[in-house]
């Protein structure tokens, strides 16, 4: 059989396009127009139209201009949400980071059974849904809530976390955990741990070689976990919206009052293209650090989904 | 080894943070009181009867899971169909096509939900089953591509130039062996797909109207308004319905693990 396959492999090809000798430019193949035509077709009319019709209105709504970036960098609350959301976003990224690294790290130096196990923990929260895990965060959080009542039963004072920022970011933290542990543990796993007692044997401390030279080999994880997570907590609505509180709104949520309430398109349009563009910076950044490592980014950010 | 155990501790209170808070609600939808208090103080089955008996939860219900079952069909045909043609043909511009098809997975649902209401709006598509086909059929499609795409990098091609060596035509190579081969990353676009309409909340919110709306529409409606333990019904109901979706899932990756 795999003499067969190896033979085929070998023969020259005969009427497959593929094989066709490369006359400098790409041919366009009418099959792959039709295989990939719907795709796009229906992307296109459903997904980039509205939504890049919906962005150009931060310049034709209610008239040309730039009336609503003036508004934009101006208006005070507008400038609170912004600086509030990279706030939120930086802070649910660091808070990741710091809880996720160990984690990360635990799974990549325990043996199989052990890694299944936290593996699945990881994974548990990232198949449950969103609301499931929202509302769960209401029921703990709430002031006469399970957390409250562990507290006071241990006789400390409640805390009040529920519709503060606070408990937005316990929930946000929760809900984008899996994104900054696989990236990371993936990262870890391919760390040659010779380099390690290499170290030691050079006569560096346990702690020193684990900061110079394990922590650094694994920054690739590190930037792609950051990376996803911040660009992911940017855009969080729902989490927010029924964590948060009303006084305190993120860009996502600003947006939605700007809109469905204060019936503003063009403000609204005006906060999508900060949220879109920051993200895209935080992207071109991050794209521009990662050169540095090469390929091993793309090893790294490959969730195992 | 032995000084492994502070870590341990540190990762069991971490693991304990991730899944403990969902595990409150299941016993929370069993409670007999009218609050959330937790733990309960008696136990009922009344929320679950208050779940099915009334209408507009179970309908919700039943829109979530028919627009699930529609849209996983719809974009598990056009992701697979659009995952194989670019990557067995060469095509102009195959990584611009690629990014254009990953896009609904980036852009912040928020954006993308105003922009769909606009347009929905104008073609009265809002608060009808089509339109919520439509926008969770684009915002799936990027959750089929992936697995498809990575099943196709690791399916030997010779295998295709093989059959049709062998006198089989492009549809039937496709057809008989190339789709057999990648089907379990097929099958996990169409759950991936399922899951990210029976998720949705946002597009939803801004599509569904007093008339239509899904599972975690009226969920987080509730949570707005008048919160009663049935919405602690409605997420075990959840919990229990995504549970066996992975255990289907893990099933199907466990055989793909065996054919290699």
């Amino acid at each position: 059989m795999s003499d067969t396959l190896q033979r085929i492999r070998e023969a020259p090809a005969v009427e497959t396009p593929e094989r066709m000798p490369d006359t400098g430019s790409r041919r366009r193949d009418p099959l792959s127009l039709l295989l990939i035509g719907p795709a796009v077709l229906f992307v296109l009319v459903f997904f980039v139209y509205p939504v890049a019709s919906f962005i150009s209105k931060a310049f034709t709504f209610p008239e040309w201009g730039t009336q609503n970036f003036a508004w934009l960098f101006s208006d005070s609350t507008a400038i609170d949400v912004l600086v509030r959301t990279l706030c939120v976003a930086g802070g649910v990224t660091l808070i990741t980071l710091v809880l996720g690294y160990p984690y990360a790290y635990l799974m990549s130096v325990s043996g199989p059974r052990a890694r299944a196990v936290l593996t699945l923990l990881v994974l548990l929260p990232f198949w449950t849904s969103l609301m499931v895990r929202t509302f769960a965060w209401v029921v703990i959080l709430q002031d006469n809530g399970v957390l409250n009542s562990g507290l006071n039963s241990l006789g400390l004072p409640s805390a009040h976390l529920l519709r503060t920022t606070p408990g937005v970011l316990i929930g946000m933290c929760q809900v984008l955990m899996p994104f900054m542990v696989l990236p990371l543990s993936a990262t870890m796993r391919t760390i040659d741990r010779r380099l390690i007692q290499a170290g030691q044997i050079l006569g560096a401390s346990p702690r020193e070689a684990f900061w110079r030279i394990f922590v650094p080999l694994s920054l690739p994880g590190i930037l792609a976990g950051t990376l996803m997570v911040f660009i992911l907590s940017l855009g969080f609505y729902i989490t927010p919206a029924i964590l948060g509180s009303p006084k305190q709104e993120l860009l996502p949520n600003a947006l939605y009052t700007q809109i469905s309430e204060l019936l503003q398109w063009g403000h609204g349009a005006a906060l999508a293209i900060a949220l879109l563009l920051t993200a895209g910076v935080v992207l071109a950044l991050s794209m521009a650090v990662s050169k540095k490592f090469g390929a091993r980014i793309s090893d790294a950010s490959r969730l195992e989904l | 080894m032995t000084r492994r155990w502070p870590l341990w501790v540190v990762v069991g209170v971490i693991a304990a943070w991730l899944v403990a808070p969902t595990l409150v609600v299941v016993p929370l939808s069993f409670t007999g009181a009218r609050s959330l208090s937790f733990p309960p103080q008696e136990w009922s089955l009344r929320w679950y009867e208050n779940f099915f008996e009334n209408g507009k939860w179970l309908a919700s219900l039943l829109n979530s899971l028919q627009l699930a079952l529609i849209v996983s069909v719809a974009a598990t045909v056009l992701g697979t169909l659009a995952a194989y043609g670019l990557s067995r043909h060469r095509v102009r511009g195959a990584g611009a096509t690629n990014a254009l098809l990953l896009a609904p997975m980036l852009v912040p649902s928020v954006v993308f939900g105003v922009g769909t209401y606009a347009l929905f709006l104008k073609l009265h598509l809002v608060g009808t089953f089509a339109g919520f086909a439509a926008a969770h059929t684009a915002l799936a499609i990027p959750f089929v591509m992936i697995p498809v795409s990575s099943a196709l990098v690791t399916f030997d091609s010779t295998m295709e130039r093989a059959a049709r060596v062998c006198g089989a035509g492009t549809a039937a190579t496709f057809w008989s062996v190339t789709l057999p081969a990648i089907a379990p990353g097929v099958l996990a676009g169409a759950m991936f797909a399922f899951v990210t309409s029976f998720d949705e909340v946002v597009v939803s919110i801004f599509l569904s109207s007093p008339y239509l709306e899904t599972l975690p529409v009226r969920m987080f409606n509730s949570l707005e308004r008048e919160v009663d333990p049935t919405l602690a019904a409605a997420a075990t109901l959840i919990i229990c319905f995504t549970t066996a979706l992975i255990a289907i899932g893990l099933t199907a990756s466990s055989r793909r693990s065996r054919v290699r």
